[in-house]
């Protein structure tokens, strides 16, 4: 257990190193930059226009279909990293469990390729 | 172990204090980045209790996918929220349901966790002390053992997929998309017509 909280040691400390970094790269011009403040400076400007409206403009909902499949494709090679670190000692029955599984999700990957999910029109 | 002490607390305020952000903020996006924030300090709790494959699964699949998602929902979703938290109090009876529901179901698995001990004779725990690594343990019940869960898995996945495609996919009409073969069997006959246009007259 402390073995393991050992080999994190690296990570603590990178994390703590951005953190700094990032903190001083916020908090520097607080405290350095010349600082004039002006509502004007901060208005939106087009062209001499007011804004039309918000700059949150909606999605084609076509990336939510990507990224739904990209998570469920993403699962899947989760289900396969201890699959193959185990490998070994699985013998027939984790073989083809994992066969079948792959199976099914090949049976939706055509699905989704007949239907023409994955062009973008 | 005090060390591991201090980050269980640094951890779990944090993603405590994040939590209730998500809820707090008043812009959706900024909810949806405390939402990341909570991925990331959860992931180090499971670390923290060893289950290293399972935090880092965390992050790649929740922080780097989910997250994702929720933010284009929350792009995508075409609603004013100003207008939206008017309408707060009219919510609030099944706000309050649905959190009494939820309260009541952790009460029920922390008071039946506290008396279980036969979850002590799982040989994925039993197992936890020996020289194998959390992924080789995962990977040693989970295909073998817990095989119909593992194919029920494979099955919602599925189920999400076509889901996902019969709810959104809409062809647009009138686009015009390439047909290999279509194209390459096309042929002068088809694509062309010799018309005799007599002089002084148009087509």
């Amino acid at each position: 257990m402390n073995l393991l909280l050992q080999d994190y040691l690296p990570v603590v400390i990178f994390i703590g190193v951005s953190l700094v970094i990032g903190l001083a790269l916020l908090i520097s011009p607080f405290l350095v930059a010349y600082s004039n403040p002006d509502p004007e400076k901060l208005s939106a400007y087009e062209c001499g226009f007011n804004a039309f409206d918000d700059a949150r403009m909606t999605f084609d909902v076509r990336f939510y279909l990507v990224s739904i499949l990209f998570i469920i494709f993403d699962l899947e090679v989760a289900f396969l990293f201890p699959w193959a670190i185990s490998f070994g000692g699985l013998g027939d029955l984790g073989f083809w469990s994992m066969m079948i599984f792959l199976g099914v999700l090949t049976v939706g990957f055509i699905y989704e390729w007949r239907k023409g999910a994955l062009e973008w029109d | 172990m005090s060390v591991a002490a201090a980050f269980f607390y640094l951890f779990a305020g944090v993603l405590v204090a994040s939590a209730f952000m998500v809820i707090a903020s008043r812009n959706p996006v900024h909810s949806v980045l405390f939402l990341i924030l909570c991925f990331v300090n959860a992931a180090g709790l499971f670390i923290l209790i060893g289950a290293e494959f399972l935090g880092l699964i965390l992050i790649v699949v929740y922080v780097g996918a989910v997250a994702v998602l929720f933010l284009f929902v929350v792009m995508m979703l075409d609603v004013d929220f100003v207008e939206l938290r008017q309408g707060f109090l009219q919510y609030l009876p099944i706000g309050v349901l649905i959190g009494v529901i939820f309260l009541a179901e952790l009460v029920l698995v922390v008071g039946s966790w506290a008396t279980s001990s036969t979850i002590a004779t799982v040989p994925a725990i039993a197992e936890a002390t020996s020289h194998l690594t959390n992924t080789q343990q995962l990977g040693r019940v989970l295909y073998t053992e817990y095989v119909y869960f593992f194919e029920a898995a494979g099955m919602v996945l599925l189920v999400a997929m076509i889901g996902a495609i019969v709810l959104t996919l809409r062809h647009k009409p009138n686009v015009k998309r390439q047909n290999i073969s279509d194209q390459v069997a096309r042929t002068p006959e088809q694509a062309m017509e010799v018309v005799k246009v007599r002089p002084g007259q148009g087509i």
